[in-house]
C-alpha cells in the first residue's frame, strides 16, 4: 500500500516495524538499498556544480567515526 | 616496556568478521565513475586530471606493447594512494601494512615482467643479467651477483611499502603517546613535541604519497626492461 512506498524518511517512528516488513530484505534488495542511498548522497552533495571539500569532508569523516566504532572496543581499555 | 604500539598493526575483526576487506574497498566509493557529460562535477575534473597525469608519466617510456599495462598500473597506483592517505587518518586501518597484502601484491606483478621478458625475448632478458663490459674475470660473480638481485625484487617491493608505512604510523603512535604523557609535567615540552609531530604528520603524507609512486615506478622499470 502506500507504508511500502514511501521512502525512510518520511515513515514516522511508530510506522517503522510495519515499513521494515514491507521491504526487500534479500542480498539483492539490501545492495539496492545500498545503492540508492550512495547515488542520493552523491548526486546531493558530490555531483553538484560548486561542490568542493565537504562532500567529501563527510564521507572521510563518516569512515573515521566507522572505524572508531570497530575499534571501541580494544581502545577502552 | 608497554609493547601495545603494535596493536594499531592487528586486522581488525568485528565478532569474528574480518573488516580488512572493507577498508581496501572503501576507497572505491571515494573514486566516482565518470559519467557521459561533457562538464561533469569539480570531483570527477579533478580525479580525470589525475588519472590522465599519472597515466601519461608511466606510459611515455614505454613502446606501444607496454601500454597494456597502462590500465593495471594506474589503478594500482590510484589503489597504494588512497590507501595510503587513507590511513593517516585517525582510528583507521591502513591495509598495506600488513606483508601478507604488499607482498600478493608486488610478487605476481614482478612475476608477470620477468614472464613476459623471458617469453618473448629470452636472450635480451637473460643479457641483463650481465651489465656492458664488465672485466672478464668478474663475469661469473656478476651473474650471481646480478640473479641474486632479480630475484629478491619482489622481496624488496613489499617490504620496502610495508616497512615505511608502518615506521611512520609507529612513530606517529609513540611520539602523540609522548605529547600527552608530557603535557601536564612539563607544558614546554610538551609544546615542542607537539611540533615534532605536525612535521612527523606532514612527513607521513609525503611518504605515503611517495611509497604508491615508488612501487609503480619500480615495476613499470622492470617493466620497461623486460618487454
Amino acid at each position: 500500500g502506500s507504508l511500502s512506498q514511501r521512502r525512510l524518511m518520511d515513515v514516522r517512528l511508530g510506522e517503522l516495524p510495519a515499513w521494515l516488513a514491507t521491504c526487500n530484505l534479500s542480498p539483492q534488495g539490501l545492495l539496492g538499498g545500498v545503492q540508492r542511498a550512495w547515488s542520493s548522497y552523491y548526486e546531493k552533495y558530490i555531483n553538484v556544480r560548486r561542490g568542493g571539500a565537504p562532500g567529501l569532508s563527510m564521507l572521510l569523516a563518516g569512515y573515521c567515526l566507522l572505524s572508531y566504532g570497530w575499534n571501541y572496543q580494544h581502545i577502552s581499555k | 616496556m608497554n609493547l601495545s604500539f603494535f596493536d594499531q598493526f592487528a586486522s581488525p575483526h568485528l565478532l569474528g568478521i574480518p573488516l580488512i576487506l572493507i577498508s581496501m574497498l572503501f576507497p572505491a566509493l571515494l573514486i566516482p565513475t565518470p559519467n557521459n557529460r561533457w562538464i561533469t562535477n569539480r570531483l570527477s575534473t579533478l580525479q580525470s586530471w589525475l588519472f590522465n597525469f599519472i597515466t601519461k608519466q608511466l606510459m611515455i617510456p614505454l613502446d606501444k606493447k607496454g601500454h597494456k599495462w597502462a590500465l593495471i598500473l594506474t589503478s594500482l597506483t590510484i589503489m597504494l594512494l588512497t590507501i595510503n592517505l587513507l590511513g593517516l587518518l585517525p582510528y583507521t586501518f591502513t591495509p598495506t601494512t600488513q606483508l601478507s597484502m604488499n607482498m600478493a601484491l608486488a610478487f605476481p606483478l614482478w612475476l608477470a615482467t620477468l614472464l613476459t621478458g623471458l617469453r618473448y625475448q629470452p636472450s635480451a632478458s637473460l643479457g641483463h643479467l650481465l651489465p656492458e663490459g664488465t672485466p672478464a674475470i668478474l663475469i661469473p660473480v656478476l651473474i650471481l651477483i646480478e640473479t641474486t638481485s632479480l630475484l629478491i625484487r619482489p622481496l624488496a617491493l613489499g617490504v620496502r611499502l610495508t616497512a615505511n608505512l608502518t615506521a611512520g604510523h609507529l612513530l606517529i603512535q609513540l611520539i602523540s603517546t609522548a605529547v600527552t604523557a608530557l603535557l601536564p609535567i612539563m607544558p614546554t615540552i610538551s609544546i615542542l613535541t607537539t611540533i615534532i609531530l605536525l612535521l612527523l604528520t606532514i612527513l607521513e603524507i609525503a611518504v605515503a604519497m611517495i611509497q604508491a609512486y615508488v612501487f609503480v615506478l619500480l615495476l613499470s622499470l622492470y617493466l620497461q626492461e623486460n618487454i
